[in-house]
């Protein structure tokens, strides 16, 4: 898989609600299908279609224990994305930060004019 | 306390980016940042470029391009046409980007003041969510995924069960 493939393959992964939260629960520690099953009104073939995904996209994987097969959260793929996204959005808030110091030097100017105004006015 | 400035992502549809940001001024003077190219000029950048060119035809029908242009970079450019323009308030326009045949993207600007301060609202509806996403990773618009807002939580309670800061701020 290139970089961006992977990246494609992690969004698609986290684009389930159920995903995002067996990956909120392994973050906690490994977990069994079972306990993973637990919490949700679902199928344990449901929850495994899910860990399929989940594992294809390199977001977790299995244990040792071959009784158990505990799934493992792989912190590394949400580390590249968020890294991906966080360069995007960097952008923009500079750009935005920018924009907030032009704003209050646009202010400054605005009453000083107003003061001016107000002057002759008078 | 998180900063009322914090600029918010999301992306509601396949096809759409919606950033939301306040800022601490009246909204006429953020409507004329956005559309006054000596103000415009001063803020607005793509990565490691500053404007080379900016054209602003304000009024309905009226056009818009603008150029970046950095050292060992390939200028990047877009142009569009305004479809409404309501000063102080909405502006809509139609956006594409030069050397890039990925189709017209429809932008919608909205501005809402309330105690002094604006809600800038900007939403981006592209052809289809192959261009939403290349844009996405072109660095030219903001990034975020269907659920940025989770992602980073997620990301945050991975750190603190395995007792780290998070390698990405």
């Amino acid at each position: 898989m290139t970089a961006s493939e992977r990246l494609d393959a992690t969004f698609a992964a986290l684009a389930d609600p159920t995903r995002r939260a067996i990956l909120a629960r392994l973050a906690s520690g490994d977990a069994s299908v079972n306990e993973l099953a637990e919490p949700f009104d679902m199928s344990q073939p449901a929850i495994s279609k899910h860990l399929k995904v989940l594992e294809r996209a390199g977001l977790i994987s299995r244990g040792r224990d071959a009784q158990r097969r505990p799934r493992r959260l792989e912190p590394k793929p949400l580390a590249d994305a968020t890294r991906w996204l966080e360069r995007y959005r960097a952008l923009w808030e500079a750009n935005f930060r920018r924009l907030d110091t032009l704003l209050a030097t646009m202010q400054r100017q605005d009453e000083r004019r107003y003061k001016r105004t107000k002057g002759t006015v008078r | 306390m998180t900063d009322p400035r914090t600029l918010h992502i999301a992306t509601p549809t396949d096809r759409e980016i919606v950033m939301t940001r306040i800022f601490d001024a009246p909204r006429q003077l953020v409507f004329d940042a956005l559309t006054k190219p000596a103000l415009l000029e001063q803020w607005l950048e793509a990565p490691g470029r500053s404007f080379d060119l900016c054209e602003i035809d304000l009024k309905p029908g009226g056009a818009y391009h603008f150029v970046w242009r950095g050292p060992g970079k390939k200028d990047v450019g877009t142009r569009g046409v305004y479809r409404e323009v309501v000063t102080g308030e909405r502006i809509v326009n139609s956006e594409t980007w030069d050397d890039w045949d990925a189709g017209e993207i429809l932008v919608t600007t909205e501005l809402v003041e309330q105690d002094g301060r604006t809600t800038l609202t900007s939403t981006s509806v592209y052809p289809s969510k192959d261009v939403r996403d290349a844009i996405l990773k072109s660095g030219l618009e903001p990034g975020a995924s269907q659920n940025y807002d989770r992602l980073a939580e997620l990301v945050a309670s991975v750190a603190e069960a395995q007792g780290t800061a998070p390698s990405v701020k």
